[in-house]
């Protein structure tokens, strides 16, 4: 990557040289309502939407002033301080790939800060809540703007602290805590891959900031310790983006408040792995090498995975989550991809965050309107009853199935045709992903505001206050027509470009192309199938027993299974082995010791009979041998 | 010439360890060690003479000097034992031990 690097201070003014009030305001807020805790009950709520604007409102000027400068300067690392002496400074890297992410963040993530307010108007903990999505807000902000992967990492790990504490908000439900701790202990395995690969970035180049990694790293050059760099940064987008095989605990996660799934579990830090790769793409992840034919792997077979998870949930969020892990696999194959990819993949990611946010919270205003049920076989009938909700949500839908001119329908498409021209094989798995897609998201369509009503004796839905539905269509308005925006005429593209760097050809989008037709084909028969299965005919309210496909859908695939027989049993097994070692190995020595001890004393001291008469032959015995000694040597 | 002297040094000193090792009153006891102090007083005077000097004579004097002292200590301590125990047997007196 030869694009030039500015590096600039917060002397140089500008809001560019500020940007670090982006993280510092959310943290501040966060700070003010953990430190202030009961004061701040009654305002607490919107110092978090402030805080939240606020930071949005800087991205937004930052990103107007780098449109300002000319499509080669638009690199700015600014300094802040000495972080480590002798190793790292923290640094921020404004570019065009940090801002797309940080404007997603702070739009995206303030929109569901509004809708909060509505939906957890009736938690006590409302506050607290706040504090935690300020927590996240400003952790996710250091991921993406940091320079270097020490910040990169504070963020990658502080966002896993939001998402922990965020699933397990309601802890007092065991499912909730487990899934907190589950998502977290995950999560682990992935950093484990991301610091071992920092490390050994460390050792081979001496440092870990990114312009001086661009420095030292040519364009395409690849070796085994690359690869091998390259694999463990991709374990760690695993973990924390829900990749196979890491993938098992996005699921569980939707036992957190639905603002959250919407926010962390399907807008922006599950995409933190596809930052990862895009931001590592020039230096480990060169287009047709080993490590980028991994992501483009895994990213096909977890969009697969994700869509057949997606097509037996009758939890909507669960079904909603398994839609994210599919769509985060077509990020990561677009990432798997080269420069070519990349645009698309960030797009896709940027409209994903906008369509998916807007599903989840509808999926949220359809659940505050139902006492919180999640079984969609409980829903039925609710268009007429949630107008709102349900033609955003229907706008979502269209988005994510990829019906033309909307959002979707411009990104996943350009995935699909990057990937059938690279990678046929996989971009073929991809167009079947599509079809899939288009039955399990028609089934949730059908299942939850066609058909009959199927609600509980006690259900009076309700269409959500207005706080709750204007995020729900300003969203919408993303899922319409911000992927056109972004991708028609390349306008993504060349905005990437200085920071990801710019494909060997140009892709034009055609809207007649094999794959794209045959994508369109498929989504049809999808979304026909759904209709026949769940529209035309009436749903049952109970889950029927289903096949054995069907059960293996519900089961997760078996992921959890699978885990449990490969790491969890052996997992116990050491542990036992190792407690039995230590009961009976080390405790057997020690104790063994001490009674060996014990007992020889007890024994010893039978010696001291109190009879002078002994003591004295003892005297002379001991005399006698002395003497006999003395002269066996000759001393005497 | 000398070696008389040395024997009888032995001879007593076999018999006050005998008597201390196998006799249970006190009393003969503590004659018993007098009579080994005795014997190794008999064998410094004797090697006093054998080499010519005074050093073991004056060693003897002093072996007496503590051996006197010994007899106040250690005959106090029988009477008072004999007195509290009304016994003088050694194997009597067994309490401190294990």
């Amino acid at each position: 990557m030869e694009s030039h690097i500015a590096e600039i201070t917060p002397h140089t003014g500008g809001v560019i040289g500020n940007a670090w009030l982006m993280i510092a305001l959310p943290l501040v807020g966060a700070f003010i309502l953990l430190v202030f805790n009961r004061f701040t009950n009654r305002w607490g709520h919107l110092l978090g939407v402030a805080m939240s604007l606020a930071s949005f409102v800087v991205a937004v000027l930052a990103f107007f002033e780098l449109l300002g400068l000319g499509a080669e300067e638009r690199r700015r690392a600014v300094h802040l301080y000495e972080f480590i002496p002798g190793m790292v400074d923290m640094g921020l890297l404004i570019d065009p790939l940090s801002i797309s992410f940080a404007l997603l963040i702070t739009g995206v993530g303030s929109l569901i800060h509004i809708y909060s307010i509505g939906y957890m108007a009736h938690d006590e903990h409302r506050r607290r809540f706040f504090a935690y999505l300020n927590l996240f807000v400003a952790a996710m902000l250091l991921l993406v703007l940091a320079d270097n992967y020490v910040g990169l990492f504070i963020g990658w790990e502080g966002v896993g602290l939001a998402s922990y504490l965020l699933i397990g908000f309601w802890q007092f439900k065991p499912s909730a805590a487990v899934a907190a701790k589950k998502a977290f202990v995950v999560n682990r395995v992935g950093d484990f891959g991301l610091l071992v690969g920092m490390f050994i970035i460390w050792t081979t180049f001496g440092t870990l900031t990114f312009k001086e990694l661009g420095d030292q790293i040519q364009p395409g050059q690849t070796n085994g310790t690359m690869l091998a760099i390259g694999l463990l940064l991709l374990l760690g987008a695993c973990g924390k983006s829900a990749q196979l095989p890491l993938q098992s605990w996005l699921l569980d996660a939707m036992e957190g408040p639905t603002p959250v799934s919407a926010l962390i579990h399907a807008a922006t830090m599950v995409t933190a792995g596809v930052y990862l790769v895009v931001r590592s793409g020039a230096f480990f992840f060169p287009e047709g090498s080993g490590a980028a034919l991994a992501v483009a792997i895994v990213g096909a077979v977890t969009l697969l995975a994700g869509a057949i998870i997606g097509c037996a949930k009758d939890d909507i969020k669960k079904g909603l989550a398994g839609s994210t892990m599919s769509q985060i696999g077509y990020m990561m194959l677009g990432a798997g991809l080269g420069p070519a990819g990349y645009a698309f993949a960030i797009g896709h990611l940027i409209t994903h965050g906008f369509f998916k946010a807007n599903m989840f919270l509808g999926a949220g205003s359809v659940m505050h309107g139902m006492n919180d049920e999640v079984d969609m076989r409980k829903y039925g009938a609710l268009r007429k009853v949630m107008p709102i909700t349900f033609a955003t949500f229907f706008i979502g839908y269209l988005a994510i199935i990829g019906f033309p001119l909307l959002s979707g329908y411009f990104t996943k498409d350009g995935i699909i045709e990057t990937a059938v021209h690279h990678q046929p094989i996989l971009g073929w798995l991809a167009v079947l992903g599509a079809g899939i897609t288009g039955f399990y998201m028609s089934r949730m369509v059908f299942m939850t505001f066609f058909g009959q009503k199927r609600w509980a004796d006690d259900a009076h839905p309700h269409e959500s206050p207005l706080v709750m539905t204007v995020p729900l269509m300003i969203l919408s308005l993303g899922s319409i027509f911000l992927g056109g925006y972004l991708v028609l005429s390349n306008r993504l593209l060349d905005f990437l470009a200085p920071a990801v760097g710019a494909p060997a050809e140009r892709p034009e989008f055609h809207f007649t192309s094999t794959p794209g037709l045959a994508t369109l084909a498929l989504v049809a028969v999808g979304a026909g199938f759904a209709w026949m299965k769940y529209g035309r005919v009436e749903v049952p309210s109970v889950q029927p027993r289903g096949s054995f496909l069907t059960t293996f859908a519900r089961r997760d695939l078996y992921g959890d299974a699978l885990n449990e027989s490969l790491f969890m049993r052996p997992g116990q097994w050491l542990t036992r082995l190792a407690v039995f070692f230590d009961n009976r190995g080390i405790d057997g020595i020690v104790n063994g010791l001490a009674a060996g001890i014990g007992g020889s004393s007890g024994r010893l001291r039978r010696v001291q009979t109190g009879f002078a008469r002994t003591y004295a032959l003892s005297i002379f015995i001991g005399a006698a041998l002395l003497t006999g000694a003395l002269l066996l040597v000759g001393n005497i | 010439m000398t070696t008389h002297y040395l024997v009888l040094s032995g001879i007593l000193f076999a018999i006050g360890a005998m008597g201390v090792l196998i006799r249970r009153n006190a009393i003969v006891v503590f004659m018993c060690v007098e009579l080994m102090l005795n014997a190794c007083n008999l064998a410094f005077v004797t090697f006093s003479r054998q080499v010519g000097n005074l050093e073991g004579q004056i060693i003897a004097f002093f072996v007496m000097v503590v051996a006197a002292a010994e007899v106040v200590v250690g005959l106090a301590i029988i009477v008072t034992i004999f007195r509290t125990r009304r016994s003088a047997s050694v194997d009597d007196a067994n309490l401190l031990k294990y």
